[in-house]
């Protein structure tokens, strides 16, 4: 996890930084939109770099993620390197480079849940959806991350979904909460198996 | 306790826990429900309330309906109509939501006769699960901020660091260093500036204490807090929480608010001219910011590495100025010390371990949740007394404490006393307190790989036996869990180790090693069956595992099939079902849905079974169970 974000941050820092492998926004729209919220956020709190983690906080709670243009943003709010604010998003584990899908899921895999077979949850979730942990749909629905442990350790093996966290969550729960938001797709696998 | 007679006007209270776990099982609508059906029925003297976590959350989610103590479980929406109109109205409870005893089925009404509690001394968790933690008159009910308004009235701060020293209180955070002595540190350095810093950044998988302290009562974090501040001099706090609990998040921050209005936290506490801002700041997840000095960098607003002691905290801290950091647990401890006085808890505990610590029991065991037990008590009555043993009638192989960061312990050890030296003598230690119980299914090997892949991509990356030899020891395991280890690799595993364990700057790097050296030294044949025999004796690595169908227990019935999430089964009706070997994600479901009577599905290890290569029909001379289909 860590060392593919260190390469990612060496790669930029060599030469000029680039921030290369960051998302920006699609259109002008988007564009306008993002500055906008960062403005928002950045208006709360006084020029010192002490709140460079809870501005960065504000704006991923609004946006969902840190676009380029927030960071560059931010940097020059506080003053310091923009690579200084990079270093910083790709240090801590929350947040996050790539656009939220609507349906957030995250798979704990907190000891008591890899004992439970959180891994297999894990596999589940990546066969469904399709992508692999860290990554969105391409239609935006949903992205998948790992939890290192959200505390419910005696549910195990659990997985957060939209921020409210489902227990006992094996590979057929999972099918069942991916039906619960009408999921197509899992549905017409299932159909096709079945008719075989 | 004293039952309240069915209709007479005592007041009593059903108390619906909302910690964490039981909220997720649906307890603030259960709240509501309880709410509304008390009103709808006109029942007088019957107040709704609820509490932060009772620590018994296998059971989630649950309700305590005082004063006589009626401990409800697994209580859903659809039981409120029946617990209002049977037991509230009625007076008569209803025994089917009575907590039943894994060990004798019986079942137990009340909270104080359940063995889980009975057998706990709770100090630190005295009141979470008791008062409503959003409410400051509860805790000041139970006695909270008396401890503050002593410290402020009567006692110097010396006083307060010569009573936390007598009482011999050792920090709850892992490394087990005096408490008072850490005060006294800071105290002794002469400075205009200092901050306290409570550390709740509790970052170990598996580990969910401080959680549960800061949600259930999150005032006597703050008082022990407050007093700390008095004891070193110091005008500012923060609370460092992790983000990934927005519920302690919450609740952390209504209480201050509560406190600075009551005049417990702020300006002039108590009428005093001792002054205490409070803040809160969320943790971004990292799990390095636990080490004191990362966390330090972290509230700075800069990445979460630590650096090289001395200079300690105490003399150059947050922002180069002497500061104190002490865990939750730590300071929840402090305001009840200071009122029942320092001989009481020194009384408690084992000689060179005083008072209780708490655990967060999971794993393989049938209570799991939150305890808190005297030191020196023995791990087996941890597991088998409280915990109720483990489920399934399976065998206890492990015990892993003290986090990702601790060793795994075997049967032998079971009857140590658990204290931070029996712990750390074992190659183990006390940490913050996870307990993980391992049975005969978990894999040593793949859980040391487990344990080690998780300090691995936690490293902050600043030092390369930590960065580099991490890793390498990682690869190692992957590849024996791949079995495609060779004889060579325990011995490096081993070099490793030790060398990165003496190699690191921080802790971190410095306990990395712990999962795999124990397991190493306790369980060394498991690693030798993956190498050698390319078998996993815990049938748990995926890579050396296959499932079959066995064709002389197969009715055809065809739920396998349908359930396999990655089409690898082939049959029919009447067929017997065989597993494309090749598809197999090793993933289990078929082994967990095929029906018990059946029990067709087998899991093995570096063994092969002849099984049909195609469908074939259910043959007639076979036992029709029933008709299957």
């Amino acid at each position: 996890m860590f060392l593919d974000k260190s390469r990612q941050l060496r790669q930029n820092c060599s030469g000029q930084y680039t921030m290369s492998k960051v998302n920006s926004a699609a259109n002008e729209k988007e564009r306008k939109h993002i500055v906008k919220e960062t403005e928002t956020i950045l208006k709360r709190f006084t020029r010192k770099k002490q709140y460079l983690i809870p501005i960065l906080q504000g704006v991923q709670g609004k946006l969902g993620y840190l676009p380029r243009e927030s960071m560059l943003k931010i940097a020059d709010y506080l003053g310091i390197a923009a690579i200084d604010v990079y270093s910083v998003v790709t240090f801590y584990n929350q947040f996050r480079l790539n656009p939220p899908g609507k349906h957030s899921i995250r798979v704990c895999l907190g000891t008591a849940c890899h004992m439970k077979g959180g891994y297999i949850t894990l596999d589940a979730w990546k066969r469904r959806l399709k992508i692999d942990s860290g990554e969105t749909t391409p239609d935006r629905e949903f992205d998948l991350d790992i939890v290192a442990c959200v505390g419910c350790c005696t549910m195990a093996p659990v997985t957060v979904v939209d921020e409210k966290p489902e227990g006992q969550v094996e590979p057929t729960r999972v099918d069942g909460l991916l039906l619960g938001f009408g999921y197509e797709e899992g549905k017409k696998e299932k159909e096709k198996s079945e008719s075989k | 306790m004293t039952a309240a007679k069915p209709g007479k006007k005592d007041r009593r209270t059903v108390f619906v826990c909302q910690g964490t776990g039981c909220v997720s099982g649906k307890s603030i609508e259960i709240t509501e429900a309880l709410a509304r059906a008390v009103k709808e029925q006109g029942l007088d003297g019957i107040d709704i309330d609820f509490t932060g976590c009772h620590g018994f959350c296998e059971q989630g989610p649950v309700a305590i309906i005082e004063p006589e103590g009626i401990f409800y479980t697994h209580v859903t929406v659809n039981d409120v109509p029946e617990i209002v109109t049977s037991h509230l109205r009625d007076g008569k409870p209803v025994e089917r939501l009575f907590y039943i005893d894994p060990v004798s089925g019986q079942a137990i009404p009340l909270y104080k006769d359940i063995k889980f509690y009975s057998m706990q001394q709770r100090i630190i968790l005295r009141n979470c699960g008791h008062i409503n933690p959003e409410r400051i008159d509860d805790y000041i009910a139970r006695g909270g901020y008396e401890a503050l308004k002593k410290v402020l009235k009567e006692m110097t701060p010396q006083q307060v660091i010569d009573t936390l020293k007598a009482s011999g209180l050792r920090g709850r955070g892992g490394a087990g260093f005096s408490t008072g002595q850490k005060w006294q540190f800071c105290y002794d350095v002469k400075a205009k500036q200092k901050y306290m810093i409570c550390n709740a950044d509790e970052g170990d998988p598996g580990a969910f204490m401080d959680r549960s302290t800061m949600e259930g009562d999150p005032h006597t974090v703050l008082e022990g807090m407050t007093i700390a501040a008095y004891a070193i001099g110091a005008s500012e706090g923060y609370i460092y929480i992790r983000a990934e609990y927005p519920l302690a998040v919450k609740r952390v921050r209504l209480a201050i608010k509560q406190a600075e209005k009551a005049g417990y936290l702020g300006k002039n506490i108590l009428g005093s001219d001792f002054s205490l801002n409070m803040h809160v700041k969320e943790g971004a997840g990292a799990f390095v910011c636990g080490e004191e000095t990362a966390l330090m960098a972290s509230i700075e607003g800069k990445r979460g590495m630590p650096r090289s002691r001395p200079p300690f905290p105490a003399t150059s801290g947050l922002w180069g100025k002497p500061t104190t950091i002490n865990n939750v647990k730590s300071l929840a401890t402090v305001p009840v010390i200071i009122a029942r006085g320092a001989d009481w808890y020194a009384g408690i505990g084992t000689e060179k371990s005083k008072g209780t610590c708490v655990f967060a029991l999971t794993g393989k065991i049938a209570n799991s949740g939150l305890i808190e037990v005297p030191m020196g008590i023995k791990l087996r009555d941890i597991i088998y007394e409280i915990g109720g043993g483990i489920p399934g009638g399976k065998k206890f192989k492990a015990v892993q404490t003290g986090g990702p960061s601790g060793g795994c312990l075997p049967e032998s050890y079971l009857d140590s006393p658990v204290n931070y030296e029996s712990l750390t003598e074992a190659g183990s230690m006390m940490g913050s307190g996870g307990m993980v119980v391992m049975d005969e299914d978990t894999c040593m090997v793949d859980i040391a790989r487990y344990f080690l892949s998780f300090t691995q991509a936690e490293s902050c990356g600043k030092c390369v036996p930590c960065r580099v030899g991490t890793k390498q020891m990682l690869d190692i395991l992957e590849r024996i869990c791949r079995g495609e280890g060779v004889k060579e690799d325990i011995a490096l595993l081993e070099k490793l180790g030790n060398d990165i364990k003496a190699g690191s700057l921080c802790a971190l790097g410095q306990t990395a090693p712990n999962p795999v050296l124990t397991t190493l030294r306790y369980f060394k044949d498991e690693y030798e069956a993956h190498i050698e025999e390319k078998r996993c004796p815990a049938l748990s690595c995926a890579s050396l595992i296959s499932f079959y169908i066995l064709p002389d227990k197969c009715q055809g019935c065809g739920i396998c099939a349908r359930e396999c999430p990655a089409d690898a089964i082939t049959g029919g009706k009447r067929l017997i079902h065989v597993i494309d070997q090749e598809k197999c994600v090793k993933c289990g479901t078929c082994l967990e849905v095929c029906p018990t009577r059946f029990g067709a599905v087998t899991k093995v290890s570096g063994e092969t079974i002849e099984v049909p290569k195609e469908p074939i029909p259910v043959t007639a001379e076979k036992p029709k169970a029933g008709t299957a289909t």
